[in-house]
């Protein structure tokens, strides 16, 4: 890295680049590191501060006691962080990755948690680093179901790249051979614990080899990879790993960016609007908001990859060329901001293991067990379509068990310094399907002073944000195909534990807002036609070909595997294929 | 199934079903928790450590006085504690400390250990029978605020990680079937 990496928005003078690259997290990172190896000069645009390897990492080494509040967050946090605040994402240490709710609002039509990390790496940081491969079971559902648009892309056409993915960034995992959930690059697997194996092989027995439970897919590394080490078991990876032991921008996809001398990186910049040519039908650049001062400024490029997060990406795309489509860029098809999609989750079942009290875990593994779908595959037919996976793990009671209805004492200390029963637990996750009523918009809606809704135009102003743009406003929910599936979901999974000797299994569904799996996607789906979708099969804007949308907002159907991974390797693809174009100087 | 019952699987799950955390807590929190006044006296903060060193007293480790408990208790129910809470915490401490004068005609604090765990014994059992009648909506028992934080202090602090569990900043490798005998301490898990 040069001083000149990290540009002074102000100040600079470099105002023209070869590609633009909208946001610095998963699908961000990838794309300014594929597009600088392949020669190109790229800006990286970051709407958060600067977070760097292992420096900005606070808390990552400092040991429990040296928090202030044994982990729990304060009142000021509640206030500030509402929405982390509806799920187990708001911890004392993690407070900082989270944006801040006040300067940064949306509008909830239906109820929607929208987990969001304004900083470099975004949620590349804090992710849950589970990685699985879709496969044509998934590509080919929605043609073969009637369901939304066809995918333009097959698992052949994205087989390859997931190959270049996994073995760059790391994943770990055992390969299974599975047509549904395809093997790939792995690093050795990690181990499941002495009553997963036994549970693993009681679910293959009674299921006659029909359903497995092995070990999680992870983007944690078990072998050193250059400049990485390999994971050191401490399960605290969301605070940033000092070891660089599992995937993120910072430790993976930045340096490799930075290494070719070929990047850029504006921090504190929102981009407010891509630059669209009408004569020319494509877009000439980005203009950037600073976060500082409100001032704007132009940069221009050939190319631009957007990758701000599903939503954000969407959100610019509606801002941007309104004078030309006044729903905004990639707006023709209609489908622009609709067909949200997420998993749904929150919901499982849990219960005690007798036995194996001679056997306890060493080592915090930041991995559990996966059990892939099993519904409508092979013969299996469901009320409903599609299907869902599990994660979950089991391990022995310690001191955080509940305590309310225990006693007080020497007995109850005793018992919290020794492990307790086995038990185990297990979170299904679930297919949502592209509906177009799921949907978000900027919110035009008028608002009075004491926040609500108006129309009268002399009372009521837009919401806006902390800088005075536009904010979303979500209406999506769970439709009846998802409310059926959420009971076969619990079902299955407590009849499984039960036919593996699980005892005391409970069901529990505490239901899903849409967002709430941190799994959100579409709104900018790919697709064969442009009259249906967004964007077509490289990741194109079909209205501007020099711009590629490759994060979670490109999804076309939502398959029930963690996505990440996918995102990544679409990402991968369209920047190959952007670089080709331009030598063929058809962008 | 009820709220309680879901909480209990998270919690599970999370391992974190506190009081003032963060399951569910989303509605009816207030904010005004930031007061410049501190919201106990120090004859309060004594009698708190007096309560958690009860709760989880000295064996082959220190007890939970040890590690200031006290002032823990009185630095999360300060910052984390809704004004609810905090009114409930408050009123229950006194509560103890009247009660127990009236019963035994000597503080809590200079009190024997007999004594003391007697008492707690009782108001241990009131607190599990109010649970077991309660709502899902109704704040919770101020005892079971206490033993929480007596039991997320203690563990959490550099004397109950590491003399009473055992603590492995780095462990380096993962053993999913590491041998267990009977009596071995527990990890204090991060």
């Amino acid at each position: 890295m040069t001083d000149t990496t990290y540009l002074n928005i102000k100040s600079t003078k470099l105002h023209t680049y070869d590609a633009i690259v909208v946001g610095s997290g998963i699908s961000g990172g990838w794309a300014a590191k594929e597009l600088t190896e392949k020669g190109l000069k790229v800006l990286l645009i970051e709407r958060g501060q600067r977070h760097d390897h292992v420096k900005d990492y606070k808390t990552a080494s400092q040991d429990p006691w040296e928090f202030g509040h044994g982990g729990m967050t304060t009142q000021a946090q509640k206030s500030d962080y509402p929405v982390i605040h509806r799920g187990w994402a708001a911890q004392e240490a993690v407070m900082d990755a989270w944006v801040n709710e006040k300067d940064c609002p949306y509008s909830e039509i239906k109820p929607f948690t929208w987990w969001r990390s304004y900083r470099m790496g975004g949620r590349s940081v804090i992710w849950g680093r589970q990685s699985y491969r879709l496969s044509d079971l998934d590509f080919e559902a929605n043609a073969k179901e009637g369901i939304g648009v066809d995918w333009p892309i097959r698992y052949k056409d994205l087989a390859p790249w997931y190959d270049v993915v996994e073995k760059f960034i790391g994943v770990s995992g055992i390969k299974q051979g599975l047509a549904h959930l395809p093997d790939g690059q792995f690093q050795p697997g990690m181990d499941l614990n002495i009553v997963e194996k036994e549970i693993a092989k009681k679910i293959g027995t009674h299921y006659k080899n029909s359903r497995h439970l092995f070990i999680g897919r992870v983007a944690n590394l078990t072998s050193d990879l250059p400049g990485r080490s390999k994971c050191q078991y401490r399960n605290r990876c969301w605070e940033g790993c000092p070891y660089g032991g599992y995937f993120s921008t910072q430790s993976s996809t930045l340096p490799a960016a930075l290494a070719t001398g070929n990047l850029h990186i504006v921090t504190g910049a929102i981009a407010k609007q891509i630059l669209y040519d009408k004569d020319n039908k494509k877009a000439t650049g980005v203009e950037i908001l600073d976060t500082e001062d409100n001032k704007t400024y132009e940069f221009k490029s050939k190319i631009i990859f957007v990758c701000a997060s599903a939503l954000n990406s969407t959100w610019l795309m509606m801002n941007s060329a309104t004078d030309v489509w006044p729903e905004g860029l990639g707006s023709s098809s209609g489908e622009l901001g609709h067909n949200v999609m997420d998993h749904h989750y929150n919901l499982g079942a849990s219960g005690k293991m007798d036995g194996f009290e001679e056997f306890y875990t060493y080592g915090r593994r930041p991995n559990g067990f996966y059990i892939p779908r099993f519904v409508n595959l092979n013969g299996d037919k469901r009320s409903y379509l599609r299907g869902f996976g599990y994660q979950g793990s089991a391990s022995r009671e310690e001191w955080q068990r509940d305590v309310a209805e225990l006693g007080i004492g020497v007995d109850l200390k005793n018992m919290l310094t020794t492990p307790g029963q086995w038990q185990i637990g297990s979170t299904g996750f679930g297919e949502i399907l592209p509906h177009h009523d799921n949907k978000i918009m900027l919110d035009q809606r008028l608002y009075d002073k004491d926040g609500n809704i108006t129309t009268d135009t002399n009372l009521g102003k837009q919401k806006t944000d902390k800088w005075g743009l536009p904010i979303l406003a979500m209406d999506a929910e769970l439709r009846e195909n998802e409310l059926n599936m959420r009971k076969d979901i619990v079902e299955e999974m407590k009849q499984m534990f039960e036919n593996a000797g699980v005892k005391d299994v409970n069901i529990w569904d505490a239901g899903h807002n849409m967002g709430h799996g941190i799994h959100e996607m579409g709104t900018a789906r790919m697709g064969l036609d442009p009259k249906t979708s967004v964007l077509n099969g490289w990741n194109q804007v079909w209205d501007a070909s020099n711009v590629f949308v490759t994060d979670g907002a490109c999804m076309t159907s939502s398959a029930c595997q963690n996505p990440s991974l996918t995102y990544m390797a679409l990402t991968a693809r369209a920047a190959d294929y952007a670089v080709s174009e331009l030598k063929k100087q058809n962008l | 199934m009820d709220r309680r019952t879901i909480i209990k699987q998270i919690s599970i799950l999370t391992g974190a079903a506190f009081v003032g955390g963060q399951i569910f807590m989303q509605s009816g929190c207030k904010t005004d928790g930031q007061t410049t006044k501190a919201l106990l006296t120090n004859d309060q903060i004594a009698l708190l450590d007096e309560i958690g060193e009860t709760i989880l007293p000295q064996t082959d480790s220190p007890g939970a006085k040890s590690t200031n408990i006290g002032a823990f208790m009185h630095k999360i129910v300060t910052d984390c504690y809704s004004t609810e809470e905090q009114k409930i915490f408050i009123e229950g401490l006194e509560n103890i400390k009247q009660s127990f004068e009236t019963k035994y005609s000597t503080s809590f604090i200079s009190a024997n250990e007999d004594q003391k765990t007697a008492f707690l014994n009782e108001v241990n059992t009131e607190a599990i029978a109010y649970r077991k009648a309660k709502k899902y909506e109704d704040p919770e028992h101020y005892f079971v605020m206490m033993k929480q934080l007596t039991i997320l202090g203690y563990f959490s602090s550099e004397i109950g990680a590491t003399k009473a569990l055992n603590y492995i900043a780095v462990p380096g490798k993962y053993d999913g079937s590491y041998p267990y005998k009977k009596g071995d301490k527990a990890w204090a898990s991060s």
